[in-house]
């Protein structure tokens, strides 16, 4: 097998382009979410029209993000699918767990503060992050 | 599930890199399945039987029926 067939792989090629492709679109729902969150107050005084286009947009460009997250799972080898796989059912897990025992801890006073999505959000980001890392770990 | 696939690789001289070009995975595979850390599915051991030009019985080995034997 010589280095030319080697090159030739559309395995790492297709991964690299699902990769950017998911970079792009997560990169542009966080831009829109941005602009949906802090234009109607900052730039354009609560027009009701832009507001809702923003929303729209946003909502739009989160779904292409998935679409590409969806692409670029299916794009991975069973080994890397198996991994993410496990990773998201845990996270996913976790968050339900966490966010309902979370949720509890207002309605039984033993914090005084409101629970807020982001915080349950925070976990699974982290617990997606480790899983991820330990799962490569176990293959290695 | 016990294999051949470090074996066969090196007879041929390839690196875990070819390998894992010609089978259309990445290497951190080649290296799990050579150590026996990760099972391949049906579709991929068939391509590796091509590849090598066996029968998937010649590269994968269930240890059960090896232990029994």
């Amino acid at each position: 097998m010589s280095k030319q067939e080697c090159e030739k792989n559309n395995y790492q090629t297709k991964n690299n382009t699902n990769t950017v492709k998911l970079r792009n679109w997560t990169i542009a729902w966080v831009i829109t979410m941005a602009i949906a969150t802090f234009a109607p107050k900052f730039i354009w005084d609560f027009n009701t029209a832009l507001t809702i286009t923003a929303v729209l947009v946003n909502l739009a460009v989160g779904f292409k993000m998935l679409i590409a997250n969806r692409d670029y799972l299916r794009g991975l080898d069973e080994m890397q699918r198996t991994i993410l796989l496990e990773a998201m059912a845990l996270a996913l897990g976790v968050g339900l767990v966490v966010g309902l025992n979370y949720t509890m801890l207002e309605n039984i006073q033993l914090i005084t503060y409101k629970p807020e999505i982001p915080h349950i959000v925070f976990i699974m980001v982290i617990t997606y992050g480790l899983a991820v890392v330990s799962g490569h770990r176990k293959y290695q | 599930m016990k294999n051949r696939l470090k074996v066969l690789r090196a007879e041929r001289d390839w690196t875990q890199a070819q390998l894992a070009s010609a089978l259309e995975v990445s290497r951190q595979t080649i290296n799990a399945i050579e150590k026996g850390k990760f099972d391949p599915s049906l579709p991929l051991a068939f391509k590796a039987a091509r590849l090598f030009k066996l029968s998937i019985e010649d590269i994968f080995q269930d240890e059960v029926e090896t232990e029994i034997v």
